[in-house]
């Protein structure tokens, strides 16, 4: 059984393709591997018979020569994506009786290309938090802890902690701050957000619509380039769905880095950065410098500005998509109320949590009467010169890189007290979702507790080739090959 | 621009999320916390930038105005707390 589970999704597929394995047998090693690791909290729902009857019909299919790309490979679906017939709460108590009568685009797409579906992964309360502790279920657990439980991050912590632990081979995420890539980083996955428009958003319970992107989470790059080819997509049901054809990222996998241009973002030196961080970016450069990369010293002269012009422009969109929740249509509903105002009140208050009411507590204030310019429409303003940022480096590099987290996993519980110090989290990851353009995580190294710890590599809007070509060789540099210790 | 107990009284009756009399106050402090650092917005000179709501490039498709989906009533009244004949319920808002 562990010899399945330590299979990549690449070799698993050879397997199943070559009949050496079957789908039930790999499905099967997988949902014991939850029912074993069921301690780490990263499932809140577990779809076994569905998996079972899935993994069925994908033998069935490879037996019958019509095997789809993901055919027989088993996926945990964060629960923020709607899947029919499924509970999916966005990990929120004002959506625990929710069972969508429709399937998300991108879940759908997967279970077109034959994946399995083996249950819904925990996740931050409606994608707002960092470390996976805003969810009503209580938090992910990071299968690198120790004595000490740690943060899997946030807010697709249940994904990357799943992955992690080899309790699902594929999971899907979102990020629209960096809920991906650092989740990703701090579990020792590769976690990878696409330029904005390239997964459809149809289906995925929306927290900030100009800036969510649905992407994948798998042990390696290559995974990493067939789960995204599989799950992205032009769609017509979402009007920010991108026409642009994918390239062919398999291709782009072996291709390298001679001669290509990697940015170094001087304002990605922080004041009081980690000192292990600064010397493994470094390792990194000396990696794409190996590989016959050039680097190139680049400018962001506005990274300073993305964190607080994000926790403007989040918030506001959130205000406005968190209104649906209103006790009439779906959700909870508080009873014993005097009025209807009365009713959205109170059963809001009731249903969301701390942080998600302080988000739309923000973005209502910045959206008000008399504030809209002062603080949305600044914040909109600073997006653009972020974007500008990004446009004039991508003039001349084909790819930057830069620390994917400002520091390894945290203990559970460490950074409750201060909003503001859990938003930091996201300083790497943030200015990517402002100006649309995609980014991978990619485990890098051990930090001296033993954590793993992640680079991240961006690149120009629509190129995932360029992405993949440095993520790919990246990759193979940093060997890294460690498995978390609570691995199933 | 400072938040006050009134202010987040008054946010808290746009946003329809009740706040106890009890929470004003902390929460007003922790609104300040958070708008006070993102006033360093106010280095930034924008003077003369167009504000950027969409970073697609794309217009947005035209589609021809016409029925795809529906007769779903039973669907979308699934998850509905409280359904009668086809219909949501809702507390009494006519007198």
């Amino acid at each position: 059984m562990t010899e399945l589970l330590s299979l990549s999704a690449t070799e698993a597929k050879r397997a199943l393709t070559q009949k050496e394995i079957s789908a039930v047998e790999l499905t099967t090693a997988y949902l014991e591997a939850i029912d074993q690791t069921a301690g780490l909290n990263n499932y809140v729902a577990v779809t076994a018979d569905k998996a079972l009857e899935m993994a069925a019909n994908s033998d069935k299919k490879i037996a019958g020569g019509t095997a789809g790309t993901l055919e027989g490979l088993p996926v945990g679906v964060k629960d923020l994506f709607c899947t029919q017939d499924v509970s999916t709460t966005a990990c929120s108590e004002i959506l625990r009786n929710f069972v969508p009568p429709y399937e998300s685009t991108v879940t759908d797409n997967l279970w077109q290309a034959g994946g399995v579906m083996l249950g819904k992964l925990n996740c931050d309360e409606f994608a707002m938090g960092s470390a996976n502790e805003t969810s009503c279920f209580g938090p992910a657990v990071n299968p690198w802890s120790a004595e000490v439980p740690l943060a899997a991050g946030g807010s697709s912590g249940g994904s990357a902690s799943a992955v992690a632990a080899r309790s699902a081979l594929l999971a899907t995420g979102t990020d629209t701050g960096g809920s991906i890539r650092q989740p990703a980083a701090f579990c020792g996955v590769v976690g990878m957000k696409p330029t904005y428009g390239r997964c459809s958003r149809w289906g995925i319970v929306a927290f900030a619509s100009s800036l969510d992107q649905a992407g994948p989470f798998t042990r390696t790059v290559a995974d990493s380039a067939l789960m995204l080819s599989a799950m992205a997509g032009h769609d017509p049901k979402d009007s920010t769905s991108a026409p642009d054809e994918m390239p062919d990222l398999t291709k782009a996998l072996s291709c390298g880095v001679k001669g290509m241009k990697i940015g170094i973002p001087a304002e990605y030196e922080m004041d009081g950065m980690d000192p292990e961080i600064v010397a493994l970016w470094q390792q990194g450069q000396n990696w794409m410098v190996e590989a016959g990369a050039e680097l190139v010293e680049i400018s962001l002269p506005h990274t300073k500005y993305a964190l607080p012009a994000y926790y403007i422009i989040a918030p506001a969109e959130a205000s406005s998509n968190l209104a649906r929740y209103d006790g009439v249509r779906y959700g909870v509903r508080t009873d014993d109320v005097q009025s209807l105002d009365d009713m959205y009140e109170k059963s809001r208050a009731a249903g969301f949590g701390d942080e998600v009411q302080r988000r739309i507590m923000i973005g209502t204030y910045a959206l008000s009467a008399g504030y809209y310019d002062a603080y949305y429409k600044k914040a909109q303003q600073v997006r653009r010169l972020i974007r500008q940022d990004f446009d004039t480096a991508f003039a001349s590099v084909d790819a930057i890189l830069t620390p994917a987290t400002p520091t390894a996993a945290f203990a559970l519980g460490q950074k409750q007290d201060d909003p503001l110090t859990m938003y930091l989290n996201d300083v790497f990851t943030v200015p990517a979702n402002l100006a649309g353009i995609p980014g991978i995580s990619v485990p890098a190294g051990l930090s001296k507790d033993g954590l793993p710890l992640g680079l991240q590599l961006l690149a120009g809007a629509f190129c995932e080739d360029k992405l993949y070509a440095t993520a790919a060789t990246l990759e193979s540099m940093a060997n890294f090959t460690t498995s978390a210790p609570k691995a199933a | 621009m400072s938040v006050d107990k009134d202010t987040v009284r008054k946010i808290g009756r746009l946003a329809r999320i009740h706040v106890p009399e009890e929470s004003q106050e902390q929460i007003a402090g922790e609104l300040n916390h958070i708008l006070s650092w993102v006033e360093q917005l106010g280095e930034v000179d924008t003077s003369d930038v167009e504000p950027l709501a969409s970073v697609t490039g794309h217009n947005l498709p035209m589609r021809a105005d016409r029925v795809t989906d529906g007769e779903k009533a039973d669907d979308v009244l699934k998850n509905a707390p409280q359904s009668a004949s086809g219909f949501f319920v809702v507390p009494k808002v006519v007198e």
